[in-house]
C-alpha cells in the first residue's frame, strides 16, 4: 500500500549514513545533557526564560524591528526588507552589483540556503565560496546539509576525503587533521580574493543594533577581515529586546547545540568597519527576510519562530536518527523542520503537509528546546490542518468509523465480544492495511474483550 | 506536557479502563480495581465508557475525536477522580482534548474534565499520598518511562513505588529517555521507522536482563512485546498497576 515518503526514504536509506547519522545526533544529545545538567542542574527555567524572551519579542515584532531598524542605521548601517526569497536574493545581488563585487566568501546561513542565493548568484556571474568546513564540502560535493549545525552530519571522513582528491585538494587522506588543514589553505586564498562576505546573523539586539555571530572556525571572522563589503540575510524572528538577553540566548546556544559552553567565537558587531580600522567592510547591509514567516506569525503555529536553530531536537528525534535529514526534503529537517518548512511553503503547504506526521510525538525536542517550543501540539495542529484542507495521508487509517464505534457504547460492547474472531479467523486474511502493516514486525496479543467489563460486575455483585 | 492544576481528589473514583484493557489486557484494569481498592477507594466503572478519541486525535481529524470526547462527557459525570491506567489516555484528556476543543461550546466541561483525570500511580503517589507501597517481588525490571508522560509526575511516582517494594530492583538501561517507537497510528503509517524505533529500545532494555519491562502504558508493551516474539526474543511485560497487586499478594 501507499507508503510516507519519510518512512520510504528511511526504509531504502544506506544502512551507513543511518549509523552516522544515529551516532552522531544520539552524541549531540549526550554532550548537550551533561553540560547543561552540570552547569545548571535544572535547566528548566532558564529554557522557559528563554522561551517567554522569544516569544515576547516575535509577538512585538513590529515594535522591535522598527527599532532594530533604527539603531542598525544609526550605526552605520543600511537596512533592507525583502519579503520573499526572490526579493532577497535580488537584494543582494543589488548590493553587490553596485559594490562591482564579484567575488563572495560565506559564512554559514540557513537562510541562504532557504532562498537558493547560491545558485542566485552563480546565475548572475558571482561566485560564492562557502567557508564554513562542512558547508564548503556541502558545495563541492553539489549535495544539501542534512542537519543546520552540523551540516555533514550524514557524511563519514572517507566520503569526504574521496571529495577533496576529486577537487584536487591533494591526495587521499581521510585524517581529520590534514582534511581541516587542505581546507584552510584553500580557504585563506579565497578570503584574500573575496570583494564581498554575506552572513547570516544569530541573534540583534533591538536595543543597541548589536548583531552577534557564532562560530567554531572562525570563518565568519575571516570573511569580515578582508572584504569591503558585508552582507548579513537575517530572518526577522531574529531579534531579541535587549542586549542583556543575549546572556540568557548564548548560554543556552552553544550548550543546547554541541555541549559546548560557548561557541570558540562569539562576535559582537556594532555597524561597518570605522576609518580607523585599517580593514573590514565600509559598508554593512542588514536584508530582514520575511520568505513566509509573517503567515506563520499570523498562525496558529507562531511559537515555532522562537526557535534560535540549535539542533538539539534533530540531535535526540528518534525519527530523524533513523531517516536522516535529507528525509525531510526541505532546508530545516528534523522536529522543526517538520512545523517551519510547511509553514514556510505557503501555498505549497500541500507538498510538505506528511512531514508533521513523521512524529510518534514522543516530545523528547519539546524537553530539549532552549526556548521550549511545544513542537508536538504544533505538530498536531499541522496534521488538523492538513485533514481539513483534505490533503492525502498515505498509511493513517480513517477515523470516521472508529469516532462512530466510540461515540456509541452499545456498538462498542458487541464490537469488544465480537473482536475474539480475531482469535479465530487467521491474521494475515484480514484485509485491513492497517492490521497488515502492524503485523509485518509485530504480534498482537490474545483478543480479550469484554473479560473485564465481566469481571467489574461479579466482582460487584460479591462485594 | 503538564496535567492541569488544582486536580480532585478523594477516594470515591472512576475508573476509565482504556480500549486497550478493555480489548486485551484485562488483568491490567483488574489490578487497577485491585490497587485502588487496596488503598481505600470506591471504584466505579460506568459501562457506556470507550476510548479517550486519541487515535483520531493524533492523525488531525480532530471531528471525529471531539464526537469520541463529546461522549466521554456524558460517560464521566460528576466531580470525582477519574482514574486511567495509561499516561497516554489521561494526557489525551488532561491535554489533547482541551487543545481541541479550544473554539468548541464545550471547552468549559472539558476542561472540568481535565482536572479530575489522573494517571493511577500519580493518583497513588500525589493525591493519595501513598509513597511506600511496600510488599515484596522478587523480580528485576526494566522501567519504560512512556513518552506521554514527560513532564508529568508519573515517572517519579512510578520509581517512588517500584523502589519501595522489597525484593524488587529497577534496571538502568541505555537511552532510558527513547520513545519505543509506537505512537499510535504513526506505528502503522511509518511501519519501518517505527520498528526500528522498536529495535533499538529492545537491545538496550534486554541487555540489562530484566525479568519484566514494566510501563505506565500498556500500548508502548503491547508494540515492544509484539515486536520481540516476532523476532523470536521475547520480553515478558508488566503493567506497574499489576506489578503493585503482585507485591501485596505475595507479602
Amino acid at each position: 500500500m501507499a507508503r510516507q515518503l519519510i518512512d520510504t526514504f528511511a526504509a531504502r536509506l544506506d544502512k551507513g549514513v543511518q549509523k552516522a547519522v544515529h551516532d552522531n545526533s544520539a552524541a549531540g544529545t549526550d554532550k548537550r545533557y551533561s553540560v547543561l545538567g552540570s552547569d545548571y542542574g535544572d535547566p528548566n527555567p532558564l529554557r522557559a526564560l528563554a522561551g517567554a524572551i522569544k516569544q515576547h519579542t516575535i509577538e512585538h515584532l513590529d515594535t522591535y524591528l522598527e527599532q532594530a531598524e533604527s539603531r542598525l542605521t544609526a550605526n552605520g548601517a543600511s537596512v533592507h526588507f525583502a519579503a520573499t526569497k526572490e526579493d532577497a536574493c535580488r537584494a543582494t545581488f543589488e548590493i553587490l552589483k553596485a559594490a562591482k563585487a564579484t567575488k563572495v566568501v560565506k559564512s554559514k546561513s540557513m537562510i541562504s540556503e532557504e532562498i537558493h542565493l547560491n545558485d542566485y548568484l552563480a546565475a548572475n556571474g558571482v561566485s560564492a565560496v562557502e567557508t564554513d568546513l562542512g558547508e564548503y564540502i556541502i558545495q563541492i560535493d553539489h549535495d544539501h546539509p542534512s542537519h543546520i549545525v552540523k551540516p555533514v552530519l550524514h557524511k563519514n571522513r572517507r566520503d569526504i576525503a574521496r571529495s577533496f582528491e576529486r577537487e584536487g585538494l591533494g591526495e587521499y587522506n581521510d585524517d581529520p587533521e590534514t582534511i581541516t588543514r587542505r581546507a584552510r589553505a584553500y580557504l585563506r586564498k579565497q578570503y584574500l580574493a573575496a570583494d564581498a562576505a554575506i552572513t547570516g546573523a544569530n541573534f540583534i539586539s533591538a536595543e543597541s543594533g548589536r548583531m552577534v555571530l557564532v562560530t567554531n572556525e572562525g570563518n565568519s571572522r575571516f570573511c569580515l577581515a578582508g572584504t569591503r563589503v558585508h552582507i548579513a540575510l537575517v530572518g526577522i524572528e531574529k531579534l531579541v529586546p535587549r542586549d542583556r538577553d543575549l546572556g540568557v540566548m548564548l548560554n543556552l546556544l552553544g550548550r543546547s547545540a554541541t555541549g559546548q559552553q560557548l561557541t570558540v567565537y562569539t562576535e559582537f558587531i556594532s555597524g561597518p568597519a570605522p576609518a580607523e580600522q585599517p580593514s573590514g567592510p565600509r559598508e554593512m547591509h542588514v536584508i530582514f527576510v520575511d520568505n513566509g514567516r509573517v503567515e506563520t506569525l499570523a498562525s496558529d503555529c507562531r511559537e515555532i519562530l522562537r526557535c534560535i536553530r540549535c539542533g538539539a531536537c534533530m540531535n535526540v528525534c528518534p525519527v530523524y536518527r533513523q531517516a536522516s535529514g535529507h528525509a525531510y526534503r526541505s532546508v530545516y529537517p528534523g522536529p522543526l523542520g517538520a512545523v517551519l518548512s510547511p509553514n514556510l511553503a505557503g501555498k505549497d503547504f500541500a507538498k510538505l503537509a506528511d512531514l508533521p506526521k513523521a512524529s510518534s510525538l514522543c516530545g523528547a525536542c519539546n524537553e530539549v528546546c532552549p526556548v521550549d517550543i511545544p513542537i508536538p501540539d504544533l505538530l498536531l495542529k499541522l496534521r488538523h490542518r492538513a485533514k481539513e484542507e483534505h490533503i492525502p495521508s498515505p498509511g493513517t487509517p480513517p477515523m470516521g468509523g472508529f469516532a462512530l464505534l466510540a461515540s456509541s457504547p452499545s456498538l462498542w460492547r458487541a464490537a469488544m465480544v465480537a473482536g475474539a474472531a480475531l482469535d479465530v479467523v487467521p491474521k494475515g486474511a484480514i484485509p485491513v492495511p492497517a492490521m497488515q502493516d502492524w503485523l509485518r514486525t509485530r504480534t498482537l496479543p490474545k483478543w480479550r474483550g469484554g473479560r473485564f467489563r465481566a469481571w467489574f460486575r461479579n466482582h460487584k455483585k460479591q462485594s | 506536557m503538564t496535567s492541569t492544576t488544582p486536580r480532585a481528589t478523594g477516594r470515591h473514583v472512576q475508573l476509565m479502563a482504556t480500549c486497550l484493557c478493555d480489548a486485551f489486557f484485562d488483568d491490567v484494569a483488574i489490578a487497577t480495581v485491585e490497587v485502588l481498592e487496596h488503598l481505600g477507594c470506591t471504584v466505579e466503572f460506568p459501562e457506556n465508557q470507550t476510548c479517550c478519541g486519541q487515535p483520531a486525535f493524533n492523525s488531525g481529524d480532530w471531528p471525529a475525536s471531539r464526537r469520541v470526547i463529546r461522549h466521554a462527557l456524558e460517560t464521566f459525570p460528576g466531580e470525582v477522580p477519574v482514574i486511567v491506567p495509561s499516561g497516554s489516555c489521561a494526557a489525551m484528556l488532561f491535554h489533547g482534548a482541551p487543545m481541541e476543543f479550544a473554539d468548541q461550546p464545550e471547552s468549559a466541561r472539558v476542561g472540568a474534565l481535565a482536572t479530575r483525570v489522573w494517571e493511577l500511580s500519580d493518583f497513588v503517589v500525589n493525591s493519595l499520598g501513598v509513597t511506600s507501597w511496600g510488599g515484596r517481588l522478587d523480580a528485576r525490571v526494566a522501567f519504560h518511562r512512556s513518552c506521554h508522560t514527560r513532564g508529568t509526575c508519573t515517572g517519579p511516582a512510578v520509581l517512588e513505588l517500584l523502589r519501595s517494594i522489597e525484593g524488587l530492583e529497577v534496571l538502568p538501561f541505555g537511552e532510558a529517555e527513547q520513545c519505543c517507537g509506537f505512537g499510535g497510528t504513526f506505528s502503522v503509517a511509518f511501519p519501518h521507522v517505527s520498528s526500528s524505533m522498536g529495535r533499538l529500545k529492545l537491545d538496550h532494555i534486554l541487555e540489562a536482563k530484566p525479568d519484566y519491562v514494566v510501563s505506565a502504558d500498556m500500548s508502548c508493551l503491547m508494540h515492544l512485546g509484539g515486536l520481540a516474539e516476532k523476532e523470536g526474543r521475547p520480553v515478558q511485560y508488566r503493567h506497574i498497576a499489576q506489578i503493585l497487586r503482585d507485591a501485596i499478594r505475595h507479602s
